[in-house]
């Protein structure tokens, strides 16, 4: 964490002096980093967290009345699509971090899977400067494993590591490294950065054509399925040859309660592995694709209602490490198809606080601290994203959150921040949302409104 | 509700109808007579049996059902289909299509219809049991049961024993409109009559 | 005609799934009716004179199209051709493109065909007029089953209780799914009999027997009912070889030897004759599978019959079956008077 802090000042993001003060009244603060949870007070000035307490003066500063309220670290979300480069039609860096700001998010993990994709420092530092540009969220860009996500040749991760994108973790995405002998060697290479190395869960022969979960569902809509062995076999092979050279693994969005045994009893075996779980499957099953709505249509698949109970539990557990969103924003045009043709993915960044705490912490399964710990610390320990995930204290980056545990909303895809309009959440009802966000003291979104990007119009850069 | 017609007038309508049947066409040969689903199909072969009883010729008789060739079922919605019945090759024959109520006239546009699609009958003529008026088409009855000028909201329920238990024409208001003023005394005929009085 | 219970009207024909028992009776009553015209003179009839019906046919199918093509002819039609082979943006125009420009072409049902499971379901989502299923992927084709359910019981009469052995590729059938629910809904007994690589996950939630052994199932059967197996197959190890196939599954002479003598033999085509069926049996008396195609078009009539013939208004229409007597509307009055009346 201490290594955080040196790299936020690295990257001199300018504290916004002059803003004046601000300070965080009567809020209920959810500091999982220091185990806090109590009524505190928090002040903000120059972008730095200036002091935390209770019932602080105000002085000159100008109050915001946080009555009622959560004051959390700004979230932290380790899977990200923001498809710039290449797919600006779906989302670009300014519209995924407006809508990761609307979350209450004020760190996002940039997925590879761009195009040209990012497994250059070239890609990669375009990718975090453009995050600095809009200044709406810090972008941390994932590195490919593999040259042109082709799962042959390693891509240049130490020259990654060593940009000033500064990237200590890797994924190929949505495409499995499949070659056993490629993914250990980008384990063993890996090793010499201390990098986290994250692999798609799936056998792709075991997948060959699929649709949605195999299971009841797919069975009576002639949908071919992803059998939940297809993930397991993936993560127990990667989580092997991981713990054989010593690597540190990251399982991205495990969906299968086979694929929550697996990990616990490494876990328990003292393999340096962590784990994810997204929103959706978190929530969600294979019973909704009876719609044949392709907004339902994610990879790994929508499971079962059992494997939606074995990751909360996992979650509650400590087994997985994080919620982590797998926004993955589509153009209509693309998304609205025949099932068969539209491709895999959801929106996730502004349901995600909603969605963790309507299912997980008002039904009991997560008190409070925890449900933030998987949204902060959680990612933040898993890699290296600055000052983001806590603590709030004294001399810190103010990044922050302020999110209302009762707001009940309902989710409208029009009103969205993001380019694209396929959550899977539409039209229901949730409740929670975050108020106001701050990026280094500025707000990012105050009293439930996004601020203009920082950034001049940006084709001329381009 | 009135009664107009009871079993006895009905029997002796069919009577009198099948002789006038016998007597138009010169006797019964090339006769086949084709009841309108629902209540004509019965009224059909009782006629078919009365003139055979009268000429001692077996007299075929069936049934059209006129659903499909109705012209308000894009307003009616798709109604159960009714069996169609027709015994012998119609082509060059006389059909006589019986039915137990005319009305406006476009139940019967939709039997001719029906039957010219199965072949090219020498004639089609029309008996009915009863006439209500009201027609909205330029069709005419050859063979009348009964004249019942009614008010057009009127209804007018005609009971054949084959599908209701028991043949009576009974009247009933309808609704705002008058009633037909009708006091018809059990087994008179004459005095169903005066059921025209009601218009 | 005794109309005590009106079924729920049909608006769409997309899954068997979505029908209920007295739904499937009406069909197949109705398409009794409609046979009748096959053998007139002229078969046809002006019921749907003046509606448009479109065949969007995604997916090569010539017998279907064709079939729905008579049938909706028979009834008086307009009938609209649209092939529209592969459908993903890719390829060319989206299925939502399709369904705009049927909308503004005012088409008033569309009888879809598509490789996609689930794509009428999409079409629907697109266009509000009836959609008519004529085979989406793996999922369903619910004529089929109809028809096979139609022809079954011209021979069989009731079919509750009756035992249905569906032998063949169940995985990739849309037949099959729609099939075992029609009969499930008409109160038969289903077992499928297929190699075990060649039958669905999660079998056991279907609700029917499923057995491995032909021969030991035939004795006990009404209705063998085979499904077609793709060469295809062959290929990522669903069966060793089409030879293996036909020893174990397929039905010859000799095992057509072990069903009861009333036990009839169908198949919804096109077959692989030497593979799941042999060429004798094909052609033997016990096969029902001209009878199958020949009852499709009446199937199909029924169908366009219940989703077009009330398309109109079956909302206003909804007062005139009141029980309570209501004015007599300008039609005959007797014709629905007296029947409403009792």
């Amino acid at each position: 964490m201490s290594d955080g802090v040196r790299m936020h000042d690295e990257r001199a993001a300018e504290p916004l002096r002059g803003q004046g003060e601000l300070l965080l009244a009567g809020g209920r603060m959810l500091d999982p980093a220091s185990g806090t949870d109590q009524h505190l007070d928090v002040r903000v000035r120059d972008g730095l967290v200036a002091e935390v307490g209770s019932d602080l003066a105000a002085g000159d500063a100008e109050v915001v009345d946080c009555a009622g309220l959560w004051v959390t670290p700004g979230l932290v979300d380790l899977h990200t699509h923001l498809r710039e480069p290449g797919f600006e039609h779906a989302e670009d860096v300014a519209s995924g971090s407006a809508a990761g700001a609307a979350g209450g998010y004020t760190a996002l993990c940039a997925m590879a899977n761009t195009d040209p994709v990012t497994d250059t420092a070239a890609i990669a530092e375009l990718v975090a400067r453009r995050g600095r540009e809009h200044a709406l969220a810090d972008v941390f860009p994932v590195g490919a494993i593999t040259k042109g996500l082709r799962g042959e040749e390693l891509t240049e991760m130490g020259e990654m590591r060593r940009s000033t994108a500064r990237v200590d973790f890797f994924s190929d995405d949505g495409i499995p490294v499949a070659d056993a002998l490629v993914f250990r060697r980008a384990l063993q290479y890996a090793t010499a950065f201390d990098a986290v190395i994250c692999n798609h869960s799936e056998d792709p022969d075991l997948t060959a054509g699929a649709q949605m979960n195999e299971g009841e569902v797919a069975s009576v809509l002639g949908l071919p399925g992803w059998p939940h062995e297809a993930e397991e076999v993936m993560i127990a092979r990667d989580l092997i040859l991981a713990a054989g050279v010593g690597a540190r693994l990251h399982v991205p969005h495990v969906s299968t309660a086979g694929s929550v045994e697996i990990i616990r009893a490494a876990k328990a075996k003292g393999v340096r592995v962590s784990a994810e779980a997204t929103p959706h499957h978190l929530s969600l099953d294979d019973e909704l694709v009876r719609s044949y709505d392709p907004v339902l249509k994610v990879n790994p698949p929508l499971r079962t209602e059992a494997d939606v109970h074995a990751l909360r539990a996992a979650l509650a557990d400590g087994t997985i490490d994080c919620v982590a969103t797998d926004h993955a924003p589509h153009a209509a045009e693309t998304k609205d198809q025949e099932w068969e043709h539209a491709p895999c993915g959801m929106l996730g960044l502004e349901t995600a606080f909603a969605v963790v705490n309507t299912e997980l912490v008002a039904s009991g399964l997560l008190d409070p601290l925890t449900a933030i710990a998987r949204m902060t610390t959680g990612p933040a320990a898993v890699r290296d994203v600055g000052a983001h995930g806590g603590p709030i204290e004294a001399g810190r980056p103010a990044n922050l959150a302020v999110l209302d545990p009762q707001a009940t909303w309902t989710v409208d895809a029009d009103r969205l921040h993001s380019r694209s309009r396929n959550s899977p959440f539409h039209g229901r009802e949730l409740t929670g949302r975050a108020v106001h966000t701050l990026l280094r003291g500025r707000f990012t979104l105050r009293d439930g409104q996004v601020a203009a990007s920082a950034a001049q119009p940006q084709e001329e850069t381009l | 509700m009135t009664q107009l017609l009871s079993d006895a007038d009905v029997a002796r309508i069919l009577r009198r109808i099948a002789h006038e049947l016998i007597e138009a066409n010169k006797g019964a040969e090339n006769l086949v007579l084709l009841g309108i689903q629902t209540r004509g199909v019965p009224l059909a072969h009782r006629l078919a049996t009365v003139i055979g009883e009268i000429e001692g010729v077996e007299v075929p008789a069936g049934a059209v059902d006129v659903t499909l060739h109705r012209d308000d079922l894009a307003k009616r919605g798709a109604l159960p289909l009714g069996r169609t019945d027709i015994p012998v090759d119609v082509d060059g024959r006389v059909v006589v299509l019986v039915d137990d109520v005319l009305f406006t006239g476009r139940t019967v546009r939709a039997a001719m219809e029906a039957v010219l699609e199965v072949g090219r009958p020498s004639a089609i003529r029309l008996a009915v049991l009863v006439d209500r008026g009201h027609r909205e088409l330029p069709v005419r009855a050859d063979h009348v049961g009964k004249n019942l000028p009614t008010a057009r909201a009127d209804r007018i329920s005609v009971r054949v024993a084959e599908v209701d238990g028991e043949d009576a024409v009974v009247a009933e208001n309808g609704g705002n409109g008058q009633a037909p003023d009708v006091h018809s005394e059990a087994g008179s005929g004459q005095g169903a009559d005066t059921g025209e009085e009601g218009a | 005609m005794s109309t005590a219970t009106t079924p729920r009207p049909l608006t769409d024909l997309l899954s068997i799934e979505d029908l209920d028992a007295e739904q499937v009776t009406a069909i197949l009553d109705t398409a009794e009716r409609l046979a009748e015209i096959a053998a007139r003179p002229i078969k046809k009839v002006p019921t749907l004179r003046g509606r448009t019906v479109c065949n969007l046919f995604m997916e090569d199918s010539t017998r279907t199209r064709i079939s729905f093509d008579i049938a909706a002819k028979r009834l008086s039609a307009d009938v609209i051709n649209f092939s529209a082979k592969g459908s993903s943006v890719s390829k060319g125009e989206s299925l939502k493109d399709t369904a705009l420009t049927l909308k503004a072409l005012g088409v008033d049902a569309v009888v879809v065909r598509s490789s996609s499971s689930g794509a009428p379901v999409q079409l629907k989502r697109y266009l509000d007029v009836p959609i008519l299923n004529a085979g989406d992927g793996w999922h369903q084709h619910p004529t089929q089953a109809l028809l096979d359910l139609y022809t079954m019981r011209t021979h069989l009469g009731d079919l509750a209780g009756r035992q249905v052995g569906i032998v063949g590729d169940v995985l990739h059938s849309r037949v099959a799914r729609s099939e075992v629910q029609a009969l499930q809904l008409m109160g038969a007994e289903v077992v499928l009999v297929a190699p075990p690589t060649l039958l669905p996950p999660r079998i056991d939630s279907w609700g029917v027997r499923v057995a491995h052994d032909v021969d030991e199932i035939l004795p006990h059967l009404d209705v063998l009912y085979l499904l077609r197996v793709q060469r295809e197959r062959m290929h990522r190890a669903f069966v060793p070889s089409m030879r293996e196939y036909a020893r174990t599954w397929g039905i010859d002479s000799s095992r057509l030897a072990r069903l009861k003598p009333e036990a009839i033999v169908m198949h919804p085509g096109p077959m692989n004759r030497g593979i799941e069926i042999s060429g004798d049996v094909a052609d033997s008396d016990r096969a029902v599978i001209t009878e199958q195609v020949a009852n499709g078009t009446a199937v199909r009539m029924a169908c366009l019959y219940l989703l077009l013939a009330g398309a109109a208004a079956s909302a206003e229409n909804d007062d005139d079956r009141d029980p309570a007597p209501a004015p007599a509307a300008a039609s005959d009055q007797a014709r629905d008077g007296a029947e409403v009346e009792q």
